[in-house]
């Protein structure tokens, strides 16, 4: 057998290859974020231009690496140049790019973004370092350091970069001292309610029992966050790497990666990472001589969010209906078949390699006392720059929206966090420290990372609803004040948005909220409120224009708004009858318009295109469907 | 049982109630336990699907960008709303919880393509190209 250490000289050298090679390297960003942006076309394109101008070169395809909203992103090493990175490349781009770069030697710097020299190389280039663009500035990246730049699907490259170290560390000081480092190091668990990790572990190691479970949760539910779905595509042995020193450290030696089935990508890649494993000895008996056995199984759920709670899990992994029970008993006692289980994050476990590599001292050098260390989270929503963000715990939200996001695109109204179960914080609380007690103090959770900017477009009262909605639909009936309660709330809240409000629906929602986060079983329903309690407190004005004047200022309650075309300032451009996909607006070129009020859909596109573009007249408003019925 | 049901749902598209039955014999479990199962997952379905399935997201983030416009405007297009497939075979209309592009909001997915910053007047020429 050939052991770990000459495996990694070996992965070592074919890395320092690969990085000064003579042949040109071309990375590819190709995580589900870069197939919706079209990243399969373009690597057709790069091979097909290669190999018409007979050129050589490495393409690797490589995980998210960030900034998204750049998508699709192409980076070039070529021997004598730094690592280059070309954002939003569009095929033409593409192979102007590689022709004119690995031909003609021109780099074509006015397309690039920025560059990844490393110490010694030459800088002088013109164009910022890639970690010093805006973006990337304020950004820590340590769980998602290799993310971009190595080849997710080869194990060698994940060894070459102080892959599987960890894991040795851990077998050389043994099951209590990991507990203890972990402890040390004060990581809290990344799922979003931030228990110490360590005591849920030591809880399971002092439970008696030949068989122990450890699970990795990838259930990520929340609408709006990828982040375990982008380590897991960009880094898969990492994740494995802390399921394997997790499951040491407790004693399991059967492991279960929970996964949606919708993450086709996570999944393939998870199986290729498995099955390196195997080949490498670091699954099955006796694992690099430390006597500790452990196999792992790829479990698929099929999508839902209940199943994300720890106790809903294990049921659905044991081909149940995943609904929650009580506890206790814990998991960690009684989990998976009745044998002590924990559950982990995905980003959790991503962190363990880390702490075990560099020591728990190293790790409180970042994020800030009781909130040590880093935080993905996915920045989304109306914000310029979105994408994958790593930053210290103790950061301030403005800092992440305005310094990192580049702000809304249109005056910023509000910032949810926690996906269903966290708040809307508004601007007042944008200068609240990112850490779990402040944003659970402003009525939020820290979430396990999706993080949603709003602007004045959006309508707090629809997005209450829209959250409700989504989890009254997720709730999976076993306890009333969730199933009944979210129902309930559902329905005043459609009522509201319909303009049918009763004067006292707004004291009925409060009482209901705060009864159902009380009296459910589990966090599904506890937290479920929490979207309607926090808009209910901060942005009470835009539910009393919704109830008493029937007014919805973001045009985004239909009921409430009807679209009229001003007669003296349309100028007949013909722009929204253009861009109205039901043909609801008619009139003939330099005349007013009129629009169909029963054809309308009230969409928007008019209103937007009348505005914004310099051709048109700004002639189209929205008014209040109740004034209307006045006059 | 999940797994199988998963199985199956990719080979024919849905879950018929034949293949319930035959679960039910292989399994040796009765068909209101598997019915049990199944239909507590959004990811089953129990329609048979349409030549073009049209998915739209409905994240918070494409629906803070506007997903629900989008939604409308294909199920007034298409004349079936979310879950429903048109009378020809050829469309059919669901909504997706997340499909992990965020950043690239609004998007619809039709087949295995994904479409992503769509806005309400494209999507006239996304179908048609589709057809």
């Amino acid at each position: 057998m050939i052991s770990l250490l000459q495996r990694k000289e070996k992965a070592l050298r074919q890395w320092e290859s690969l990085i000064h090679n003579k042949i040109p390297v071309i990375y590819v960003g190709s995580a589900t974020c870069g197939k919706a942006a079209g990243v399969m076309k373009l690597i057709d394109v790069i091979r097909d231009t290669l190999k018409l101008n007979e050129l050589k070169a490495k393409i690797i395809e490589v995980g998210c690496i960030g900034p998204c909203y750049m998508e699709p992103l192409m980076d070039i090493k070529k021997p004598g140049y730094p690592r280059i990175c070309y954002a939003g490349v569009t095929p033409e781009k593409a192979r102007m790019i590689i022709e004119g770069f690995l031909i003609e030697d021109d780099p074509l710097l006015h397309l690039a973004v920025g560059h990844f020299a490393t110490n010694g190389q030459n800088e002088s280039l013109g164009i910022p370092h890639f970690f010093d663009l805006p973006m990337m500035k304020s950004q820590t990246r340590l769980v998602l350091r290799n993310c971009g730049f190595i080849d997710p699907e080869n194990i060698d490259h994940y060894l070459a970069n102080d892959g599987y170290q960890g894991l040795l560390k851990a077998f050389d000081v043994g099951h209590d001292e990991v507990i203890k480092q972990v402890k040390e190091a004060g990581l809290r668990g990344r799922g979003g309610a931030g228990f110490p990790t360590y005591k849920k572990w030591e809880i399971c190691r002092n439970t008696s029992g030949k068989e122990k479970f450890m699970i990795c949760n990838v259930s990520e539910g929340d609408p709006g966050a990828f982040m375990n779905r982008a380590l897991i595509e960009g880094d898969p042995h990492c994740v494995l790497e802390g399921l394997l020193i997790a499951a040491y450290a407790i004693g399991a030696d059967h492991g279960y990666i929970y996964i949606n089935t919708d993450y086709v990508l996570a999944i393939q890649r998870l199986k290729i990472a498995v099955k390196q494993m195997q080949e490498y000895g670091l699954l099955g008996k006796n694992i690099q001589n430390s006597g500790f056995d452990f196999e792992v199984i790829i479990k698929e759920g099929a999508g839902a969010f209940v199943c994300g709670e720890e106790t809903a899990q294990i049921a659905c992994i044991e081909g149940k209906r995943g609904m929650p029970r009580s506890r206790p008993p814990f998991p960690a006692i009684s989990g998976l078949f009745g044998k002590p289980t924990i559950i982990n994050n995905v980003e959790t476990l991503g962190t363990l390699p880390n702490i075990l590599r560099e020591g728990a001292e190293w790790y409180k050098h970042f994020g800030v006392e009781g909130n040590y260390g880093t935080k993905t989270f996915s920045l989304v929503g109306s914000i310029r720059r979105g994408g994958l963000i790593e930053v210290q715990l103790g950061i301030k939200l403005k800092q992440i929206v305005y310094d990192i996001g580049g702000g809304p695109w249109k005056a910023f109204k509000a910032v949810q966090t926690g996906g269903p179960s966290g708040g809307c914080l508004s601007e007042e609380f944008l200068d609240i420290p990112v850490e779990y007690e402040s944003m659970q103090n402003a009525g939020s959770i820290m979430g396990s990372g999706g993080m949603i900017v709003m602007d004045e477009d959006t309508c707090v009262v629809d997005l209450a609803l829209y959250f409700l909605d989504f989890t009254q639909k997720e709730s999976c009936g076993k306890c009333s004040p969730c199933r009944v309660g979210t129902w309930q709330m559902v329905n005043i809240l459609e009522r509201i948005v319909k303009g049918d409000s009763e004067p006292d629906d707004l004291a009925q929602l409060q009482i209901l909220a705060e009864t159902c986060a009380k009296a459910s079983l589990c966090g599904l329903g506890q937290t479920a409120p929490n979207p309607v309690l926090t808009t209910l407190r901060y942005f009470r004005s835009e539910y009393l224009a919704h109830v008493k004047e029937k007014y919805c200022k973001s045009a985004v309650c239909k009921e409430l708004v009807y679209y009229e075309i001003i007669p003296d300032k349309c100028n007949g451009c013909k722009l929204c009858i253009d861009v109205c996909p039901t043909d609801a607006i008619s009139g003939i070129k330099s005349e007013p318009h009129t629009i169909d009020l029963f054809r309308c859909i009230k969409c928007k596109a008019c209103y937007e295109v009348c505005r914004y573009n310099p051709l048109a007249g700004n002639a189209i408003e929205f008014k209040s469907s109740k004034k209307m019925a006045v006059a | 049982m999940i797994p199988l049901l998963i199985r199956i749902q990719e080979k024919e598209g849905y879950i018929s109630p034949e293949s319930v039955h035959r679960i039910s014999r292989f399994l040796r479990i009765s068909e209101n336990q598997i019915y049990g199962v199944a239909t507590f997952y959004p990811k089953f379905r129990f329609t048979a699907p349409g030549k073009m399935s049209i998915k739209v997201c409905m994240g918070t983030a494409c629906h803070v960008r506007g997903g629900q416009f989008l939604s409308e405007t294909v199920g007034w297009k298409l004349g079936i709303s979310i879950g429903q497939t048109t009378q020809d075979k050829r469309f059919d209309f669901s909504r997706a919880t997340c499909l992990g592009c965020c950043t690239l909001g609004p998007v619809v997915q039709i087949n295995e393509d994904i479409h992503s910053r769509v806005l309400v007047t494209q999507l006239k020429e996304i179908l048609e190209r589709h057809d």
